[in-house]
């Protein structure tokens, strides 16, 4: 029974990204989408909480939304996929339930 | 795969109607069912066709009118959410007083069961949102 986590807004504006870490288990999956993609940026005060999450979840980060930012891939905490919309799909079909932390 | 989309947020608030519309499209693409979008609290927003919006920026309203014409969605604007914020149906219309209706094409309302409904029937629920 796995489940896709969507988080979208910024760690530095709600508590969410934090509600979401804590809440998911193991092997869950996150995507960062909308002003939630902040949360994948290396050197910020969530980076540490994020590279633990990275252990033992499967992180993505929404490509359209990073872009719309200004951000790019290489500003990423190590481990994070980019994924675009149609990976976004498949992500919701590969999980059995999906949990968008709003 | 049979998907059922929820939009609690107005359009050209933040970005939920945009992501859940991309979304649509991209699972649409994928060969996916959406079986149902509603439209709750702000997101009943999304259903009105007395929205201008500037030439050059995109019509949130009339996409997701014509994306429920060209593949057949059932686009639900919850009718509790919709009475607060004045978006109404000749139905509505008529039982109220109300001088207008304002539904856009594509849209119609109805109520929180056809949220519980969708939720049941789909295989996956999506929400976007605040």
């Amino acid at each position: 029974m796995s489940t896709l986590h969507t988080v979208n807004k910024s760690p530095f504006e709600k508590n969410s990204m934090s509600s979401c870490l804590s809440h998911s288990v193991a092997d869950s999956a996150i995507l960062m989408i909308e002003d939630g993609v902040y949360g994948a940026i290396k050197n910020t005060s969530i980076a540490g909480d994020i590279d633990s999450a990275v252990k033992e979840k499967s992180i993505y980060v929404l490509g359209p939304d990073l872009k719309a930012r200004g951000l790019n891939e290489d500003q990423l905490i190590d481990g994070i996929s980019v994924v675009d919309y149609a990976g976004f799909v498949e992500l919701v079909c590969a999980n059995d339930k999906v949990q968008n932390w709003l | 795969m049979k998907l059922a989309i929820q939009i609690n947020e107005g359009p050209y608030q933040h970005e939920a109607s945009d992501s859940a519309y991309l979304f649509t499209k991209a699972a649409l693409q994928a060969g996916h069912e959406i079986s149902r979008v509603f439209f709750y609290h702000d997101g009943v927003n999304n259903g009105t066709n007395l929205t201008t919006p500037p030439q050059d920026d995109r019509n949130i309203v009339k996409r997701w009118s014509e994306l429920a014409t060209e593949n057949e969605l059932d686009l639900v604007i919850c009718v509790a959410a919709a009475q607060r914020r004045g978006i109404v149906d000749q139905g509505e219309m008529e039982r109220n007083g109300k001088s207008a209706q304002n539904v856009a094409d594509g849209f119609r309302i109805s109520g929180l069961g056809q949220l519980v409904e969708a939720a049941i029937e789909a295989d996956r629920l999506v929400v976007f949102g605040d």
